[in-house]
């Protein structure tokens, strides 16, 4: 495998029965890349990422995560992602720090590093009063800013966001994107799916996925030139629109 | 093994800080051992009597005397004639009539036979039939007493004994029943209903994304509802204990390994429902009405297994709380040793392999 990549992917294929949920997709994701994942509803987007994050094996190609594989090296794999869903994912009735103790043990992380740790991070997250207090008193935004502090709190290589700003408003979706390109100026490679087209232009490259096929792959702004658009609005619509599956 | 520790500790916090998991844990018990040790008694006291003396002679008196100190009766003396006690029993004054003709005495005497007349209110056949005997038995306390010497030549009299619960103390028998009954409300449907919340809240999904091994979740989960549910034995043995004198007669220390055991059985049962399902409220309801109704129907605690079909028998035999119950009457009221109980033991230890074994292996299908 070549150094500078963390996510290769060949002819990557899930199928159930009949259905190709994934069809033969092939990219490839550099280290420290903001990579958007984008398609619309059923278009295969959950069951890739699925089999990246070692949840589900493919059906045939071939695929590393962070150089293993992911066939015979799941849990190496899980060792090296963090993982942020679109559901709000720390526990309510818990603590702040509590929440963070718990992930950051769960992947391994040794107490005397979170304790030092999870006091800077509180401190940069702004969260010094709240540390203390249960997560469910906080605002919608500060929950999703501390899910995605913790998804990358045991440093990660890579960290998968699935839809992490959903129903976000937009000031907060802003300071996690900044939250996001910090976090990739530290190495950490960020594979993100999102329905938020104003969000696909803050990435370095996007893939779109049709019915299971990968079907666009380069920058934002090559994208727009090939498509002959104005927007990823308009580059996604012309790609969407031939879709024959939809819905999840 | 230290992230189990970190997980276990975690689970604890959630149990601790809703208020609703903790009254259910530890309320529940309290409310069943009160209500079943003091409402909720099948065994007949103050029966509602009414004595209709058309005697008035010594021998009436006497028997009324005996009927009147005994706790099970309160006694209405008033001469009535039939239509009267008819009515006071539509209008459900009374539970029982007890009728002496006249000249009772004189035909006692003379002819060493008189006749006493019981009426009670068949439409609660088991009162009914409790009333008829408590009566037939004073009334024949009451015969020895005047004839000592027996007048016939062969007399047979029976001396029962209820063995193991001498008194007739109705708190023994719904003890191990309802320590059953909790037991498996608690541990089925608090573990199911703690796993499938980390579904709903997304919060699974992330655990399973991380190396924290996927069988390990179940365990964590499992951890402190078992050492609660310990806690929860020993609450409803102190209860039993001294709230409603029930004695112990075998091990406490077997008692409590049957009721570990038993713990188990209803966890894995719990993990189990908790992989068929998504949302708490089915689990709810599934652990609820699905295992409790069996749990009361099946154990032979409320009724008696003998008396229903074959169907049913044979039924009651796939019913865990059903060995555990057996085993607790024997243990706690009989005062058994392992050497009688490991039968059913076995069964149960069974029943737990396989409960366990099926969840454990139906979490890791539904991941791929």
């Amino acid at each position: 495998m070549e150094d500078n990549k963390a996510i290769v992917c060949k002819d990557l294929t899930k199928q159930f029965g009949d259905f190709y949920a994934v069809n033969k997709i092939s990219f490839e994701v550099l280290k420290g890349e903001i990579f958007g994942f984008l398609g619309a509803n059923g278009a295969g987007k959950t069951t890739a990422m699925r089999i990246l994050c070692g949840l589900s094996f493919p059906s045939s190609g071939t695929a590393t995560v962070a150089g293993f594989d992911v066939y015979k090296q799941q849990e190496k794999i899980k060792k090296s992602i963090g993982y942020m869903s679109q559901k709000f994912s720390l526990y309510e009735n818990l603590t702040v720090l509590e929440n963070i103790e718990f992930y950051g043990g769960v992947y391994g992380v040794s107490r005397k590093e979170i304790k030092t740790r999870s006091e800077e991070l509180v401190q940069t997250l702004g969260l010094e009063s709240e540390a203390k207090k249960l997560v469910g008193a906080l605002p919608l935004g500060w929950k999703q800013k501390l899910a995605f502090s913790v998804a990358i709190f045991h440093k990660p290589q890579i960290v998968f966001l699935d839809e992490p700003t959903g129903g976000v408003d937009p000031v907060t979706r802003r300071q996690f994107w900044d939250m996001i390109y910090e976090a990739a100026a530290t190495g950490i490679t960020i594979f993100v799916t999102t329905h938020y087209m104003d969000e696909a232009e803050y990435c370095n490259r996007i893939s779109v996925m049709v019915d299971g096929k990968v079907e666009a792959l380069d920058s934002p702004a090559n994208l727009k030139k090939e498509f002959n658009a104005d927007s990823m609005d308009e580059v996604f619509y012309q790609l969407a629109r031939g879709a024959k599956r939809s819905g999840d | 093994m230290k992230q189990l520790l970190v997980f276990i500790r975690k689970e604890f916090f959630h149990v601790f800080r809703d208020r609703r998991t903790l009254l259910i844990m530890f309320g529940l018990p309290v409310v069943q051992i009160v209500l079943f040790g003091f409402a909720l008694t099948n065994e007949v006291k103050n029966i509602e009597i009414i004595i209709s003396d058309n005697a008035r002679d010594i021998n009436a008196q006497q028997i009324t005397d005996k009927i009147k100190a005994s706790a099970y009766f309160k006694v209405q003396e008033s001469v009535l004639d039939y239509n009267d006690i008819e009515k006071a029993f539509k209008k459900g004054n009374i539970k029982c009539a007890l009728i002496f003709p006249a000249h009772f005495g004189d035909d006692l005497c003379h002819e060493g036979k008189a006749q006493v007349q019981i009426i009670t209110d068949g439409s609660d056949p088991n009162i009914a039939k409790t009333v008829v005997n408590y009566l037939t038995a004073i009334i024949g306390d009451y015969r020895q007493q005047i004839s000592p010497s027996p007048t016939l030549a062969y007399r047979i009299i029976p001396e029962t004994r209820m063995l193991y619960n001498e008194e007739g103390n109705g708190s023994l028998n719904f003890i191990p029943g309802v320590m059953a009954l909790v037991l498996m409300i608690v541990c089925t449907t608090l573990t199911s209903v703690a796993v499938v919340k980390e579904k709903e809240l997304g919060t699974m999904e992330i655990l399973l994304v991380s190396p924290f091994k996927a069988v390990f979740v179940l365990i964590a989960k499992a951890v402190p509802y078992l050492l609660l549910s310990m806690i929860n034995v020993v609450l409803i043995l102190l209860l039993a204990v001294y709230l409603l004198d029930v004695e112990i007669k075998g091990s406490v220390l077997l008692l409590f390994f049957e009721s570990v055991l038993f713990i188990i059985t209803c966890l894995s049962l719990g993990l189990l429902i908790s992989n068929v399902t998504d949302s708490q409220q089915t689990a709810m309801l599934i652990s609820m009405m699905g295992m409790m109704l069996p749990t009361l129907i099946f154990t032979g605690f409320l009724f008696p297994l003998e008396n229903m079909p074959k169907v049913f028998q044979i039924i009651s035999n796939v019913i865990p709380a059903r060995w555990y119950f057996i085993i607790t009457k024997a243990v706690m009221l009989k005062g058994l040793g392992f050497t009688y109980v490991w039968k059913e033991t076995l069964v149960l230890t069974g029943m737990t392999v396989a409960l366990l074994g099926i969840a454990l292996k139906n979490f890791k299908i539904r991941l791929q």
